[in-house]
């Protein structure tokens, strides 16, 4: 491998990681991202889930990218996905029962997640193998990364634990707000907007630096 | 005929699926900018939802129960999803050219709703009947206009003001929908646990 391929796919790498991030960037995919992240083993597993199933579906995609007629291509995607959605499904099933029980549907709904969609569609179907791998990494860990801190506020405000683990002690009554669904979309907004602010800032310094 | 009732109020207010369960937020975001397109799909995906409710309710009772196939449940309700939505496309476009123009356009965006899926998934999760089921995805469809709808609404007033830089379009919006979830929290007075 060529050090200019080597260096394009770690670039593709940050840009899905950080500057196109779907969580904040783009909002997509926030669905699961404000489902299960009342608790951050949910939230660890699901983004595992979501990371393990674009890596691979990308990569299916994009080795057959030369046959897959344009027409059919977004349920072509559908099938891929929920394929192995499907078997991501079994395997929680078999190894994390309990977890596979509180993510519920959230698990199947992987499928649609905008997501993996629009890795496909934007990404997988016109670059090769390698480069599709870094960019669904990089949206793979940038999301998980997300819902871990989101789940990580949410779990710390609202029940005073982190993995289940208190923290914060017995005096901590737990802040019932943040736990109910609003409080969710209250915690996504306000982590939309540091985002932005540090990205802003990043970017400023960029250009003048 | 009083669980009917019930379920139908439930997923309309207190359990809105877009409000408690987030399902159908990539939509709900991007398209509550203007009233007439958010009402438009709020009906497109009311529509959608009730008949794929009742094909994948059949296709899952009569077909993959007795073959013993539910783990392939997912595959199969996402391609009903998306052939009934591509010919319900074609057939509203060649009877009903009017309705075409309100909703036809928001159609294909319905494939990757996960309010459709989800709605699927739910029930049959909680197992519900067929008369359950029906009154469970016209009470949901409803409950996801609602609350596009009324985003929209709040959207409108939303271009008179300037808020922070930093929350963006989006960040502003999923604050809001904080606000709406809360206030539908309020509705589960009305309701029996």
């Amino acid at each position: 491998m060529g050090k200019a391929v080597k260096s394009k796919g770690v670039s593709y790498f940050i840009d899905s990681l950080w500057y196109n991030n779907a969580t904040f960037s783009m909002v997509l995919g926030i669905c699961s991202a404000l489902a299960v992240t009342t608790n951050l083993l949910n939230a660890l597993v699901m983004g595992i889930s979501v990371t393990v199933v674009l890596i691979i579906s990308s990569m299916a995609i994009s080795l057959m990218r030369n046959i897959i007629p344009e027409r059919v291509r977004i349920i072509t995607f559908m099938l891929i996905i929920s394929t192995f959605v499907i078997m991501v499904d079994f395997i929680l099933k078999i190894y994390l029962p309990p977890v596979s029980k509180a993510l519920g549907p959230y698990v199947g709904l992987i499928i649609t997640n905008c997501i993996l969609m629009g890795r496909a569609e934007a990404f997988a179907i016109k670059q090769p193998p390698y480069y599709s791998f870094m960019d669904s990494l990089g949206s793979g860990i940038g999301y998980t990364l997300s819902i871990m801190v989101l789940a990580a506020v949410r779990e710390l405000l609202g029940a005073g634990s982190l993995f289940g683990v208190q923290v914060l002690g017995d005096s901590w009554d737990g802040w019932g707000l943040i736990m109910i669904p609003s409080g969710a979309f209250f915690v996504l907004g306000f982590y939309i907007m540091f985002a932005n602010m540090i990205q802003r800032r990043f970017i400023n310094r960029k250009i003048t630096g | 005929m009083k669980t009917l009732i019930l379920i139908f109020f439930a997923s309309v207010l207190t359990n809105n699926i877009a409000l408690t369960y987030f399902l159908g937020m990539c939509p709900f975001i991007a398209i509550s900018k203007n009233t007439k397109a958010a009402s438009g799909m709020g009906m497109a995906v009311t529509y959608v939802m009730v008949i794929t409710a009742i094909v994948n309710y059949t296709i899952y009772t009569f077909v993959l129960i007795p073959m013993g196939l539910e783990y392939l449940a997912f595959l199969i309700f996402i391609i009903v999803i998306a052939g009934i939505v591509q010919v319900l496309e074609m057939l509203v476009e060649r009877f009903f050219p009017v309705l075409y123009t309100s909703f036809g356009i928001f159609l294909p965006l319905i494939t990757v709703n996960c309010a459709i899926l989800g709605l699927s998934l739910f029930m049959i999760l909680r197992d519900y009947s067929f008369l359950q089921m029906i009154f469970y995805s016209l009470g949901s469809g409803l409950g996801w206009w609602l609350a596009i709808a009324a985003m929209a609404g709040l959207r409108r007033m939303l271009m008179l003001s300037e808020p922070l830089a930093s929350l963006g379009d989006a960040g502003i919006t999923v604050i809001l929908a904080g606000f709406m979830a809360l206030s539908f929290f309020g509705f589960s007075g009305i309701l029996p646990a």
